[in-house]
């Protein structure tokens, strides 16, 4: 089937620098995702280039979840950014187009950190 | 010729049958593998469960005490789960959709035992 | 002249979520210098769902209709992306049939989302009878996945091993017969949108978008594919794309045109893989049991009329998924829509819009 899949950890503060160096590399981004394990927030950025596929993993606590915006080097990622600040409550620092929690009308703030009860 | 390309198009309705059908005079006739509804054919029914377990809507319900099998069209969605889980094949898919509901209630079927 | 911007009175103008020829849910904040176009905020999440939370009430069979009912329009590709991915993750080797006939479907599933896209296009510069043909073709394809799925706009045929039912031979190799006489009637409309002299002066030249710019931004499917970056997610190599031979569509004007003909040229292309799929299709087996529950986690690829789809699923070894996410083609074409919105005339907004064939309901799972 498809090739192997990588995925590599990174520490959250360097996202910048090796989204930065990405780009360079000539690799577009094809998403970003929040994932909650345990205590833990799992953001998963995954990078394309044709058919390669390349993933980084920043794991940061749940509590007051910051993170530094990559939208410096890829603006499209203004979107999931916002998505993800919406939905699991991270915050994005240096966000070039900032919603301000306001790009998805849910009815339970942040629904998809685990402790939200649904509504 | 380039500013004519709808004329082909054109001529051709203008000739042509329509392509659509004169709802309720004519009705199209299901395809054989056209899904309608879900079919109980009671009388092999062990009760056993199994279609309401795969069901993903809960759309059955099945009480053994009672030997009640109870569907609730408005949430089925006709994915095929329990018939094909069906131990016994007494469910089926039928082509023709159910009869429209008039009121927002549960198919029960009940076996009378002697 | 030289004269700054800002002197200029500046009108902003709300653009949906409701809009006569928008059929999607999405607004727009256009920011206007008379009547040209110099900014545009979009805002979304009129119609968020969040299906991607029900994989923990879910088992992670029950998740594939989910899967199935993010999008009405390629609702075929989303189950199958999501069977995809649990099956790599669970190691299970899917039979070659049930691999064919997944193709089958997909490409069914392209060939109409495209007529509907055309159909939708010409509606949006004012065609209205284009529209209708190309949606009297559309029907045609809606039979044959009706005949052989058994439901017209929610196929639920794929699950996870395999599908769920199989097509006889005779009716295949019927519905390959009647694949021609369609792709003739096709080839009526599509010599419409190429050579029209009011189609050409609604699309070439508008909405503009760099092979650099649709790289940076992320763009994906048609979107890209008509800035020429040749980028097709079917090359990855899924189903049983690796036994059929095709080759990416790209234009590089970037502009409507050139993402109406890719579409165009890729239902030419979806007849010829639906041919090949047929000539090809093995005999056997449909499904695999599948035992256990998946533990690990993957990001699926695959291409839909739209573009790019991934499908992440991470499992530990219980019934429920722990995440399931779904990152859909629209997503990840607003940024380029945006970059594509900026400098045009007001008049023209709702046709760029449509050329990313956007679907917001697929965007917001």
């Amino acid at each position: 089937m498809t090739a192997a899949q990588s995925i590599e950890p990174v520490d959250p503060s360097s996202l910048p620098n090796r989204a930065a160096a990405m780009r360079a590399d000539g690799w577009r981004l094809m998403q970003i995702c929040c994932t909650t394990v345990g205590p833990n927030f799992e953001i998963l950025y995954s990078f394309a280039n044709q058919l390669a596929l390349k993933n980084l993993r920043a794991t940061l606590p749940r509590e007051g979840a910051r993170l530094p915006s990559i939208t410096g080097s890829y603006l499209c990622a203004f979107l999931y950014e916002n998505e993800i600040h919406d939905l699991f409550g991270v915050a994005f620092d240096g966000l070039a187009i900032d919603f301000g929690g306001s790009l998805l009308k849910t009815r339970v703030k942040n629904p998809f950190a685990a402790n939200a009860t649904p509504a | 010729m380039a500013n004519w390309s709808i004329s082909k198009l054109v001529a051709r309705s203008a000739v042509g049958t329509p392509a659509t059908r004169r709802y309720p005079f004519t009705r199209r006739e299901p395809f054989a593998a056209t899904r309608g509804h879900v079919r109980f054919a009671e009388d092999t029914c062990v009760f056993c469960n199994l279609c309401a377990k795969v069901c993903p809507t809960d759309a059955i319900v099945v009480n053994r005490k009672e030997k009640r099998w109870m569907i609730d069209r408005r949430k089925c969605i006709l994915c095929g789960a329990c018939t094909e889980s069906c131990r016994k094949a007494c469910l089926f898919l039928e082509n023709a959709p159910a009869p429209p509901m008039t009121a927002a209630e549960w198919e029960r079927i009940r076996i009378e035992t002697e | 002249m030289s004269a700054p911007t800002q002197t200029k009175p500046r009108t902003i103008v709300p653009f949906g979520p409701q809009h006569p020829v928008l059929p999607e849910p999405i607004h727009l904040d256009l920011v206007l210098e008379d009547e040209k176009v110099v900014d545009a905020i979009p805002t979304i999440g009129f119609v968020h769902r969040g299906l991607e939370k029900l994989c923990e009430k879910h088992d992670f069979h029950k998740m594939t209709q989910v899967a199935e009912r993010v999008c009405g329009i390629c609702s075929f590709m989303h189950g199958m992306g999501y069977c995809q991915a649990i099956e790599t993750v669970m190691g299970i080797e899917v039979p070659a049939r049930a691999l064919f006939l997944r193709t089958f479907w997909a490409e069914l599933s392209r060939v109409h989302s495209h007529l509907l896209w055309l159909g939708l296009i010409a509606d949006a510069f004012g065609f209205e009878s284009l529209f209708m043909h190309s949606w009297r073709v559309r029907e045609k394809i809606l039979d044959i996945i009706e005949e052989t799925s058994g439901g017209r706009v929610i196929f639920g045929s794929c699950k996870i091993g395999g599908i769920r039912r199989d097509v006889a031979d005779d009716i295949l190799r019927r519905i390959r017969r009647e694949l021609d006489p369609i792709e003739t009637e096709f080839r009526d409309i599509a010599s419409v949108f190429d050579q029209d002299p009011t189609a050409k002066r609604r699309l070439r030249g508008l909405g503009a978008l760099s092979r650099e710019d649709a790289h940076a931004l992320g763009a994906v499917g048609p979107t890209a594919r008509g800035s020429g970056i040749d980028f097709d997610a079917r090359k990855l190599g899924y189903a049983a794309y690796p036994q059929l031979e095709f080759e990416p569509v790209v234009e590089t004007a970037g502009d409507c045109q050139a993402r109406c003909s890719v579409r165009i040229r890729e239902i030419h292309q979806s007849f010829d893989l639906l041919r090949q799929a047929i000539d090809k299709m093995p005999a056997g087996a449909i499904e695999v049991p599948v035992k256990g529950n998946p533990n690990g986690e993957y990001m699926s690829r695959l291409e839909q009329p739209r573009g790019e789809v991934g499908y992440y699923v991470k499992g530990d070894g219980k019934k429920n998924l722990g995440r399931f996410r779904v990152r859909t083609p629209t997503f990840a074409n607003i940024p380029a829509l945006i970059h594509m919105l900026k400098g045009c005339e007001f008049a023209d907004v709702p046709v760029i819009v449509l050329t990313i064939d956007p679907c917001i309901s697929c965007a917001e799972r």
